[in-house]
């Protein structure tokens, strides 16, 4: 595949947290691509490693957290080498990210004022007054009414949606190339939930950057995502367009997931069917597929090794045993999923 | 039908200090009515802090209601000793990590409020419905000797539902009982609800802000805002041909899972955030963040009325807004 126009490049990536009970393998050879003004969704439950994908991007993985394995490129540098300088050169300036939680990422003893213009000032050359100005134009272009006056204002003044925006406007604030997006909704009711996910795609359109999108709610990302990232047990376990997961998915997690969720708009009850089980147990990862422990479709082989990738068309493949099966038996052609 | 549950005007206020001597009240369930059939789920839709929690909380009186009535199977029950119905409403709570006392075993936990309701006649007896109860949501007798931290959150939800179980009741509040749980874990979780209805005969008032959960599990829906139900109707009427502006914004808001759906679906954004309930718009309390709104809505609070068959709106320009 030409490499041309990627932003991002996740080569293999492995991440283990060694805390005092154990290793937990949080990632496990997670490779992602990243076109530019691309956005890629990231699905998964809660221990999935969706997050710690996200941050590592920015190296900011909280301690006892290390990559043990693999690399991350870019824009053409590699920066799982760079040194901590050269990597607060890029953090805030060229990605940037929105957490989860905007009532904790805001600092409650400084105005809002004084964190937009903090990432200004560090990151260009402008004065304060260009700064100001600049502030003042960041929180216009996101949507908050009477700007200067709310620049003057501290975190606990402001309604929930309206630090999220304020949070966006911060990470916003140097046009970054790439925009990180950690569950950026879930901490918000969803009338705002609107607004926001609304805001973040018209900024993409004006500003052309790429976003990370991280959520486990599957209506977010079909509406805003061109692409997802289907992950389990700290693996990428389907990877397509998004019409491929939704319409056409391949893996067996990804078949459920959508089966689980209640939908609004049918007008007959339809039992829901949950997956059964509890999702993996992090400290000790089960030797096949992580998924096998709860797949219906499991097989002998699934519980001892992991599947290599089955590439269904060029942007769309998934890793599971059936799939192999059918790729060597090479008798796919009668059979419908 | 027979209604099982019914509340007439409830209001709920919560003083709050406002200087030294002063004192304002949020108004945080502002005269509120519907009735539950037996074996019936009623949903209760909103955005946080509209007071759907709150009203799940007054009806078993764990608040004290400031105004309005209660009747429990025609027996008012605002002002009478709560103790022997207790036994008859439970509550499932939202967090299951922070309503369940980590001290206790699990065992204990369920068998608390058989204990209380003295409906044990042995230990052995005692025993015999813990593990019952265990074993109807999914887990089983071993685990009544563990602590409730060696559970995961799904399990911890079985076991606040096992409590609730446990002295047999007929109507349960289930406050959020799935919003922190993972997606996978939500649909078994609902599924059990749905299961346990039809074996005991339960009603439900379900209380959720994931309207695609409320509509999958509730015969029918009310939505609240700002501490007034604004709609109540049967949840396919709700979700298809809802009225009250509010409501449609709502269901617009909610992204479907479904790319093309979700890329066609025109989205009612609206704007600006929920006014205080410190200090509520006057007459209708949406007229700030509606369109429609006129002079009469400020002036005149809206009657929440029959429009149609079972279809309950409080709204004066319903013609303009359909």
């Amino acid at each position: 595949m030409a490499k041309n126009n990627v932003l991002l490049d996740i080569n293999n990536l492995k991440l283990s947290f060694f805390t005092p009970g154990g290793e937990v393998q949080s990632l496990r050879d997670v490779s992602i691509e990243l076109k530019e003004g691309e956005v890629l969704g990231i699905v998964g439950e809660s221990g999935s490693g969706k997050s710690v994908t996200a941050f590592s991007v920015m190296r900011l993985t909280p301690y006892p957290g290390k990559i043990i394995g693999g690399s991350i490129d870019f824009n053409g540098k590699t920066l799982t080498e760079l040194p901590e300088r050269e990597l607060r050169k890029i953090r805030g300036n060229e990605v940037s990210i929105i957490f989860q939680d905007p009532m904790t990422s805001l600092n409650p003893v400084y105005t809002i004022g004084n964190q937009i213009k903090e990432v200004i000032l560090l990151h260009t050359d402008a004065t304060r007054e260009q700064a100001q100005k600049r502030a003042v134009e960041l929180l216009t272009l996101v949507g908050i009414n009477e700007p200067e006056k709310r620049l003057k204002q501290y975190p606990h003044e402001l309604s929930g949606g309206m630090r999220q925006r304020v949070m966006i406007a911060i990470a916003l604030a140097c046009e970054p190339k790439l925009l990180i997006a950690d569950e950026p909704t879930t901490a918000l009711d969803v009338t705002i939930q609107a607004q926001i996910l609304e805001l973040m795609m018209e900024l993409k359109e004006k500003l052309g950057m790429s976003i990370i999108m991280i959520t486990h709610d599957l209506g977010v990302v079909s509406s805003m995502c061109d692409k997802i990232a289907v992950m389990y047990g700290g693996k990428i376990v389907e990877y397509g367009n998004t019409d491929d997961i939704f319409y056409s998915p391949k893996h067996e997690y990804t078949k459920g997931l959508l089966k689980s969720i209640p939908r609004l708009d049918t007008l007959e009850h339809t039992k829901l069917i949950p997956i059964e089980g509890s999702p993996v147990d992090v400290m000790n990862p089960p030797a096949g597929c992580p998924f096998a422990p709860r797949c219906d479709s499991c097989m002998k082989i699934c519980l001892k090794s992991m599947p290599e990738y089955t590439t269904i068309t060029e942007e769309h493949y998934s890793a599971c045993w059936l799939l192999q099966k059918q790729a060597v038996e090479g008798d796919n052609h009668g059979k419908t999923n | 039908m027979e209604k099982l549950i019914e509340i007439n005007g409830i209001k709920q206020y919560f003083p709050v200090a406002d200087g030294m001597f002063k004192t304002k009240y949020v108004k945080a369930v502002d005269d509120v009515s519907f009735y539950i059939n037996k074996g019936e789920t009623l949903g209760l839709v909103g955005e946080s802090g509209c007071g759907k929690t709150t009203t799940g909380r007054t009806i078993l009186r764990l608040y004290e209601p400031t105004a309005g009535q209660i009747i429990y199977q025609g027996k008012d029950i605002t002002k009478v000793n709560m103790l022997p119905y207790r036994r008859k409403m439970q509550i499932v709570f939202q967090d299951p990590y922070a309503s369940l006392n980590p001290r206790m075993k699990v065992g204990d936990i369920v068998g608390e409020p058989i204990d209380i309701h003295k409906m044990a006649a042995s230990k052995k007896d005692r025993n015999d419905k813990i593990v019952q109860m265990l074993e109807r949501v999914g887990l089983n007798s071993e685990h009544a000797n563990r602590y409730p931290h060696e559970f995961s959150g799904g399990q911890r939800q079985r076991i606040g539902i096992a409590r609730a179980l446990a002295v047999d009741p007929e109507f349960i509040v289930c406050d959020e009982p799935v919003s922190a749980l993972d997606v996978s874990i939500q649909a078994q979780v609902v599924n059990m609800f749905e299961e346990l209805q039809e074996e005991m005969g339960l009603t439900y008032l379900f209380i959720a802000h994931d309207l695609s959960i409320v509509k999958h599990i509730s015969n029918r829906i009310g939505v609240m805002y700002l501490g007034k139900l604004v709609e109540l109707a049967d949840s396919n009427e709700i979700t298809f041909h809802s009225l009250h502006p509010y409501t449609k914004s709502l269901i617009s808001a909610i992204p479907i899972p479904d790319p093309k759906t979700s890329k066609e679906n025109k989205r009612i954004v609206l704007e600006g955030d929920v006014p205080s309930p410190l200090n509520p718009p006057s007459g209708c309390r949406f007229r700030t963040r509606c369109k429609y709104a006129t002079e009469q809505c400020a002036l005149e609070v809206p009657e929440f009325k029959e429009v149609k068959p079972n279809h309950y709106v409080a709204c004066h320009n319903l013609d303009a807004c359909n």
